[in-house]
């Protein structure tokens, strides 16, 4: 491609300074940018507001173009079970005598749990949710891993409100728009869920690496053995997450550190539940 | 292939103002494509925004000022969910590099400026992840794969453009 010799800007004073000015603003682009990231790293919710307000556009494009999707996956679906009803049918059948007992053994148990549960007068707090809502789109491009959910405070959602999927815990709310909210997914590099065992209620950490996978660190000072398909869930501490919500599962064995892999793969096909706090946010003194 | 200015000779060129806008529409439109309803659990999407802005950069010269790379930026920071001022800063870097590169390199084919883009695009990404995760995160490969999506995403960002232009009239 030839040169374009069009830098020239003649005898005009005003060409000449405009040319400058253009210059020196694009300059001054790099400075507030490095200003705005130093505001950004000493205080994130400094932007939420902007951040929530181009949030409000977006989602209920996105919220469309997902029903959209949602309308073209569901074809294929639907042809499928048409051809496969009566295999399914028979497998169900089948599946459902055999779990027969299984549940009647569950229902024994639950009744026991309930009936020794209300002798050690142990209060159990009602989680109700707060809405059902959509993730309609996430941050495809950027290292961090947030998601937009299609329901903000018009609903009732508040910045620290848990969000669940149907298999398990799906991230937490840090901001919110009217119509929007933004989830910080698990699988966040800076989210961290407080974790346990269920196998033994041995304490760990889930933190989120970023390549959609968790390490689970001990919170034990002694090693602590992982083994492939250790199932951990949150354990409660720190009284955000509710007891007992699927987060991960080890998928090699380890000590200390180990990754695993997150149990709910939000997409959005399914819901999320957003769900009160487990315990209520303390209020500050003086406010 | 015709252009329309030759299909339509006699046809109204867009009005100045509106061939100016187009451009600013065009990346700022393309940086909104994270609006596209998938929830991704990796970080693998080229980032469109800013290859339109190369594009612009690159095959256009002055359809874009100088100072466009900021404002941009800025709303690309808005959407993408990185910490507000990584593409103000990164974007305008890239319209400064360019800028220089331009000095030293006046006569280019597209292969240079699909070097130069694949630069710019990786030292945007590079920088913006050192920028926006703790550099504990073990994002290598990752990186890797969205830098080389990128840069082999640029020529049809430069096609997107030039379609564009085109369609701009000769005297934008």
């Amino acid at each position: 491609m030839a040169p374009v010799r069009d830098r020239r800007t003649g005898f005009s004073r005003r060409r000449q300074y405009g040319v400058f000015l253009g210059y020196v603003l694009a300059v001054a682009g790099v400075v507030v940018g490095a200003a705005l990231l130093v505001l950004s790293a000493f205080e994130p919710p400094l932007f939420a507001g902007l951040r929530m307000a181009a949030a409000t556009i977006t989602t209920p494009v996105s919220s469309v173009l997902a029903a959209g999707g949602r309308a073209v996956a569901g074809v294929p679906a639907a042809i499928g079970d048409h051809f496969a009803v009566h295999a399914r049918n028979r497998e169900m059948t089948a599946q459902l005598k055999a779990q027969a007992q299984v549940l009647t053994r569950a229902r024994v148990i639950a009744y026991d749990n309930r009936r020794l549960r209300a002798l050690l007068a142990l209060r159990d707090r009602m989680q109700t949710p707060v809405v059902t809502a959509r993730l309609v789109s996430s941050t495809a491009t950027s290292g961090r891993r947030f998601a937009l959910l299609n329901a903000g405070h018009f609903a009732g959602v508040r910045p620290g409100m848990p969000v669940l999927g149907p298999t398990g815990l799906v991230g937490r709310i840090v901001e919110t728009g009217p119509n929007a909210a933004r989830v910080l997914l698990v699988v966040d590099p800076e989210s961290i869920v407080p974790v346990r065992r269920t196998r033994d209620g041995a304490p760990a950490i889930a933190a989120g690496r970023g390549d959609g996978s968790l390490d689970i660190r001990s919170v034990y000072t002694t090693n602590l053995r992982f083994r492939p398909g250790d199932l951990f869930v949150t354990s409660g501490t720190g009284g955000l997450y509710a007891p007992g919500v699927p987060v991960a599962r080890v998928m090699r064995p380890g000590t200390d550190t180990v990754a695993a892999r997150p149990f709910s793969t939000p997409d959005t096909l399914d819901f999320a539940t957003v769900e009160q706090p487990f315990m209520p946010i303390p209020v500050e003194p003086g406010r | 292939m015709t252009s329309p200015a030759v299909a339509r000779p006699f046809a109204e060129p867009m009005s100045p103002r509106r061939a100016r806008a187009v451009p600013w529409a065009s990346v700022a439109a393309a940086s909104a494509l994270t609006a596209v309803p998938v929830i991704a659990s990796v970080p693998l999407m080229p980032p469109a925004g800013l290859l339109m802005l190369l594009g612009w950069r690159l095959l256009a010269r002055f359809s874009l000022r100088p100072w466009a790379a900021a404002p941009l930026g800025f709303w690309d920071d808005l959407v993408s969910g990185q910490p507000l001022g990584s593409a103000v800063l990164l974007w305008s870097l890239c319209f400064i590099a360019i800028e220089t590169v331009e000095n030293r390199m006046v006569f280019r084919a597209f292969w240079h400026d699909w070097l130069i883009a694949g630069a710019a695009s990786a030292l945007c990404l590079v920088g913006g992840r050192l920028i926006a995760v703790p550099w504990a995160a073990p994002l290598g490969a990752l990186l890797a794969a969205q830098v080389v999506a990128t840069v082999l995403c640029f020529p049809l960002a430069a096609r997107a453009v030039a379609w564009i232009d085109r369609r701009r009239g000769p005297h934008a």
